[in-house]
């Protein structure tokens, strides 16, 4: 499953998830940083967990669950983790970005309530070299404040 | 380089005996920066996740069974485990990233054999067993003999791991582990402690084991800490009391640390016993606490 919808790829042993999603399924929003796990720019949700797609093999993946930031906006609006990076100018160079909003998707799915602290070691995994990280972590607690608004709240997916 | 996901102890060990250069991985957060930094890739990677043994976790007989490829965040997220072996929990809760975590196992963080491994100390200290299978059948080694240095492990090629055997604390007993790295998150030990502590109804010592990470080229037990701190009443802070520069001499004379650019030999000794005090210090409060 793939955002959702049930799809099959073919691919080689030794691919990635990572490889797969861009150079098998045309998936290009995850972004390949430095493909040992240590920047976080490829993250992606593989059955609800957080994970560096650059660790997985594609294979792995067969028959189970992976969110990608594809997935992330609805048809007709954007997830209010996108607006609020959006309006808190919480990227620049934007590489880094998808990454970043697939690890505070995994934080508030977990943990809808942060603490300043709580973010701060939820996106550690994820490298950015433009914004100096405070307009990140800003705008990931106004999206955890705006999702908890009483007429926002939702049913966990 | 072929990918199989066997399902059975039976079909993963044949796999292994039947490929000379197959290597086994669980988390591949180890194997896959080796590859790509160059190490010579694979034929064949053996994923042990499908194998159930390595996935179970369950409490029986006077033992926890911890599969050796369970990743790190669904150990920290169960709270019987946690509530028994809180140590362990810290250890495995610091090997990287939220990512990482999601990835990392027990099994291979034992088997990666980094010195500065971080929820070995807290295995060694717990006296837990590693349950290895292979061509010749099931066996048990002390987990304190499965790493022989630096990246080398005394499993034979077609051998893996597929679950520790860890003996349930007795009562008022606990475990603490601390590292110490120069920033707050993503980084990798200067030097670790792990400590066990069983305390008497006067929450007296009454057996003890601290065993260190990162300052020698495996992770090392100071075997006589628990002749020095057997019968002490363990205070609250490390205090002035004498026994704790006799378990500072201890520690410093299993340390055989290197120099580089995470800190010096010297450094090293220094923040072992720092740390070896403070962890002591937080299984006797953890053990006084379930009197």
């Amino acid at each position: 499953m793939l955002n959702g919808d049930e799809i099959d790829f073919l691919c080689n042993d030794y691919q990635t998830l990572l490889s797969a999603l861009r150079d098998e399924l045309g998936m290009i929003g995850t972004k390949e940083g430095c493909g040992t796990g240590d920047c976080g720019a490829c993250s992606v949700i593989l059955d609800g967990q957080l994970v560096c797609s650059c660790l997985v093999f594609a294979p792995e993946v067969d028959g189970r669950r992976v969110e990608t930031i594809e997935g992330l906006a609805e048809v007709d609006h954007l997830h209010p983790l996108q607006d609020s990076f959006l309006e808190g100018a919480a990227f620049q160079c934007g590489v880094c970005t998808p990454g970043f909003l697939m690890a505070a998707k995994a934080l508030l799915d977990r943990n809808p309530s942060p603490t300043e602290t709580e973010v701060r070691y939820g996106v550690a995994g994820n490298l950015c070299r433009c914004t100096g990280y405070d307009k990140i972590v800003r705008s990931i607690l106004d999206a955890a404040a705006r999702m908890n608004e009483p007429e926002n709240r939702k049913e966990a997916p | 380089m072929k990918y199989r996901a066997p399902t059975s102890i039976d079909e993963a060990v044949e796999l292994l005996s039947a490929h000379p250069g197959a290597a086994v991985f669980a988390g591949a957060t180890d194997l896959i920066p080796q590859i790509q930094g160059g190490r010579p890739e694979p034929s064949l990677v053996v994923d042990l996740k499908r194998i159930p043994e390595t996935v179970r976790l369950e409490s029986e007989n006077g033992f926890w069974r911890v599969g050796a490829a369970i990743p790190a965040a669904a150990l920290t997220a169960h709270a019987g485990l946690s509530a028994v072996f809180p140590g362990l929990v810290e250890g495995a809760g610091l090997i990287g990233s939220d990512q990482i975590q999601g990835r990392a196992t027990l099994g291979g963080n034992l088997c990666n054999a980094s010195p500065a491994a971080d929820s070995v100390p807290p295995l060694v200290a717990l006296g837990a067993e590693a349950i290895i299978v292979g061509p010749g059948g099931e066996r048990s080694a002390p987990v304190s003999e499965v790493v022989i240095g630096p990246g080398a492990t005394s499993l034979d090629r077609a051998e893996f791991i597929t679950e520790f055997r860890i003996p349930s604390p007795s009562r008022w007993s606990s475990d603490a582990y601390q590292r110490f790295i120069p920033r707050t998150e993503m980084d990798i030990a200067v030097a670790g402690a792990a400590a066990r502590i069983r305390v008497d109804s006067d929450g007296r010592c009454e057996e003890a084991a601290v065993v260190l990470a990162a300052v020698a080229p495996t992770v090392v037990e100071v075997s006589a800490a628990s002749g020095i701190l057997e019968g002490r009443l363990i205070p609250h802070d490390s205090g002035r009391d004498a026994f704790w520069d006799e378990l500072e001499e201890a520690v410093v004379s299993c340390c055989n640390p290197i120099d580089d650019k995470r800190g010096t030999a010297e450094y090293r000794r220094k923040v072992a016993q720092v740390l070896a005090r403070r962890t002591v210090v937080t299984a006797a409060r953890r053990a006084r606490e379930t009197l």
